[in-house]
């Protein structure tokens, strides 16, 4: 096992932290778009150690946080049927639907598991042949090339027991509706590294030209976000705009081509309603005509069920970087970890539940 | 029973005729010839001791005066063989651990079974001697014990329930409510064993190594501690189940005190640090079966190292924190990088995240 203790060095941050603070003149507010950005931010107390002038905004890029809550009502009435083994990631299990979570499922005796990887599904398919096996395909497009080589694998073994409830989603739809809207504050953005690592960075581009914004394709160590933000900064600073790369250990321009067919073969984009922000054209993946036959929404004809958010929660505000997690009247209140109202506080990687577990002193 | 007898006892194979019934019937449980023939061939037999040789309801044991501390202690932990012990030599162990948490020195043990129809009676006897060398390890002895059988499909395979008396010395007085500012917090070893090694057997998850459980007996070496520091000794406990973060958070609170640690000071093994990295896991929150922490006077903290790190189970023990009157009630880490953060409770059990 090797470590990357290196990205991890006390003095090292510190030094980025005082050139920082060096740096800055104005107030700068700054969006971290994936939830593992977040998690590091706040986890190893980052946020605390920038300037006074520098905001930090949480971006959408929680992949439990932004699943629509009717998509997670259709994977608990899948998950209710007799017939059904319904396999998903760890964080997805908690997420209260409009009445029950998977957790709750799996207590009332429904077969709920947690699994690593897509492929464990399939190979429990092969292992159950009279149950129907459910893959639970949530993530941006880092997870997304995974869950393509599980359907590869299905085909090519032509399982009629495997089948997925598709929810990807795509982040450069996403920084482009945040930024068109009129109320948007953020100045420069730090993307996220994984998710480049196999898309590259070339969508990013004509965002940066189009709106005239630095992008900062950034790592989730420590080390990486101090020196992500210090190099938005510093072209913020300068007045320049344009795609740079620090996570460059992982990321190239081009990204990973192989993952990159694998996806064009098994998903094409579509319109995808995002949790408290609505429907963002062009932002989701859906199975080609090809693989529909493994579409679960389909197999088991939960297409219409729908569902409505609670009203006082903010999470489309706090994914688009307009409020923080303390600006929602419930925070902390009727809204706690333990009795979630939004997904923002369910997931580790929930803003709300960041600032609620980590936070306080 | 003298260690030549017990040695020969445990080389036997299962002493329950195995050719009968190689695995537990509902019978077993039932109160009548089955049951017998698994008390006093199994239990009776690898558990001998004066106490259970009286074949009573329960154990009449002479205890002097003093106080006596009392715990009980259940375990469901599936699958109940693991990478360096089970489901026996654990529940021994867990029970043994917090009666030394209270700085009790053991007694004497009880074990419940609950065993599902059809559990491989092999198994029963590996865990059965398991726990009879567990517990003449830790010099204790198990003298009343119960088996109950439940139907195919209500159990996962067997459920054991230990629990114990101990004494506790004059002048010793260990609770959570004791902790104080300026009080040194140390833990006596690398933390996030136990729930790794199970984890990543239950999930069929490989790190290169073989992860083992850190299952152990601490009293031996909290009754090292307790003899030296007597009374400076103000807060023992073994982070178990929720870690060594949700221990801290529970005697923040008790005490009404801070509590500030420092996350670099947490001695963990490459590999299960490797592990959490993977699952996206904090191992503070990770379970540990044979560690502990201990809250002591400033001025022994040095003393009390040196004789953790004098123990078998104690050889990496770290200073790891400090009882502060900042933040009364919150545990605060200073992490890796020189931040700071609230280390607060879980809302349940940790679940691997998704990217
Ligand atoms: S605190 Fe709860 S209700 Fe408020 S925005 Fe966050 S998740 Fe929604």
């Amino acid at each position: 096992m090797k470590f990357v203790d290196e990205y991890r060095s006390e003095a090292d941050v510190r030094k980025v932290a005082d050139s920082i603070r060096a740096l800055v003149t104005r107030p700068w507010t700054l969006m971290e778009i994936c939830g593992g950005q977040t998690h590091t931010l706040i986890k190893y107390g980052l946020d605390r150690m920038l300037p006074d002038l520098v905001t930090l905004v949480h971006g959408p890029g929680c992949p439990v946080c932004v699943t629509p809550l009717e998509l997670i009502d259709r994977a608990v009435a899948i998950a209710r049927r007799p017939e059904v083994t319904f396999a998903s990631f760890g964080d997805m299990l908690r997420v209260p639907g409009s009445e029950l979570d998977l957790l709750s499922v799996k207590a009332r005796g429904g077969d709920v598991r947690m699994l690593y990887s897509p492929l464990d599904a399939v190979r429990l398919a092969q292992k159950l042949p009279e149950r129907q096996v459910v893959f639970f395909a949530v993530g941006f497009e880092t997870t997304a090339p995974a869950i393509a080589g599980a359907l590869l694998e299905a085909e090519r073994l032509d399982l009629p027991n495997f089948s997925v409830l598709v929810s990807h989603v795509l982040v450069p739809p996403a920084m482009e509706a945040l930024l068109s809207s009129p109320a948007c504050l953020v100045k420069g953005f730090l993307a996220a590294g994984h998710v480049c690592t196999v898309m590259g960075t070339h969508e990013y581009d004509p965002i940066a030209e189009r709106y005239r914004i630095p992008i900062v394709v950034t790592g989730f160590e420590p080390l990486d976000l101090m020196v992500g933000i210090r190099m938005t900064l510093a072209a913020l600073e300068e007045g320049r705009h344009g795609v740079e790369i620090q996570y460059s250990r992982c990321v190239t321009p081009g990204g990973n081509l192989p993952a990159q067919k694998l996806l064009s073969e098994v998903f094409e984009t579509c319109d995808r309603p995002w949790r408290g922000i609505g429907v963002i054209p062009k932002s989701g993946y859906a199975l080609t005509p090809r693989f529909l036959r493994f579409d679960a929404a389909k197999r088991f004809d939960v297409e219409t069920v729908t569902a409505e958010e609670p009203a006082v929660c903010i999470a489309g505000s706090i994914l688009q970087g307009l409020a923080k997690p303390r600006d929602c009247a419930a925070f902390g209140r009727e809204c706690r970890p333990e009795k979630p109202l939004g997904a923002p506080m369910v997931s580790s990687e929930g803003a709300c539940a960041a600032y609620y577990s980590y936070g306080r002193e | 029973m003298s260690d030549d007898l017990g040695e020969k006892l445990l080389a036997l194979s299962c002493p329950v005729p195995v050719s009968d019934t190689p695995n537990i019937l509902l019978g077993h449980g039932g109160g009548g010839r089955l049951s017998q023939m698994l008390v006093e061939k199994m239990f009776a037999a690898s558990f001998d001791n004066a106490a259970l040789s009286e074949m009573h309801d329960g154990a009449v044991l002479p205890v002097p005066a003093g106080r006596l501390a009392f715990s009980t202690d259940s375990f469901v932990v599936r699958p109940y063989f693991f990478p360096g012990g089970d489901i026996g030599s654990l529940a021994v162990h867990g029970t043994v651990n917090d009666l030394a948490m209270c700085g009790a020195r053991p007694l004497a043990l009880s074990s419940a079974l609950i065993l599902e129809e059809g559990l491989p009676m092999e198994d029963l006897w590996r865990i059965t001697r398991s726990m009879a060398e567990a517990a003449k390890a830790a010099g204790v002895s198990i003298v009343t014990g119960d088996t109950k059988v439940v139907d195919r499909g209500k159990g996962d395979g067997i459920f054991v329930n230990v629990s114990g008396v101990g004494l506790v010395p004059d002048g010793i007085e260990i609770s959570p409510r004791r902790a104080r500012p300026g009080d040194v917090i140390l833990v006596s070893g690398a933390i996030a064993q136990h729930g790794i090694a199970i984890m990543a057997l239950r999930e069929g998850l490989e790190f290169g190594t073989t992860v083992e459980t850190d299952s152990a007996p601490l009293h031996g070496m909290v009754a090292s501690l307790l003899d030296a520091l007597g009374g400076d000794v103000h807060v023992l406990r073994d982070p178990t189940r929720g870690g060594v973060a949700s221990v801290l958070n529970e005697i923040a609170k008790a005490a009404g005190t801070g509590v500030s640690i420092t996350e670099t000071a947490f001695p963990i093994a490459e590999e299960v640090r490797g592990a959490c990295e993977i699952l996206g896991l904090d191992p503070l929150y990770v379970a540990n079966e044979g560690k502990l922490l201990a809250f002591v006077a400033r001025d022994r903290a040095d003393q009390a190292l040196a004789l953790l790190r004098a123990h078998r189970y104690g050889a990496e023990a770290a200073i790891v924190g400090e009882v502060t009157d900042e933040h009364p009630g919150r545990v605060v880490l200073k992490s890796r990088v020189g931040g700071r953060r609230v280390v607060d409770l879980l809302t349940g059990d940790q679940l691997p995240r998704i990217c």
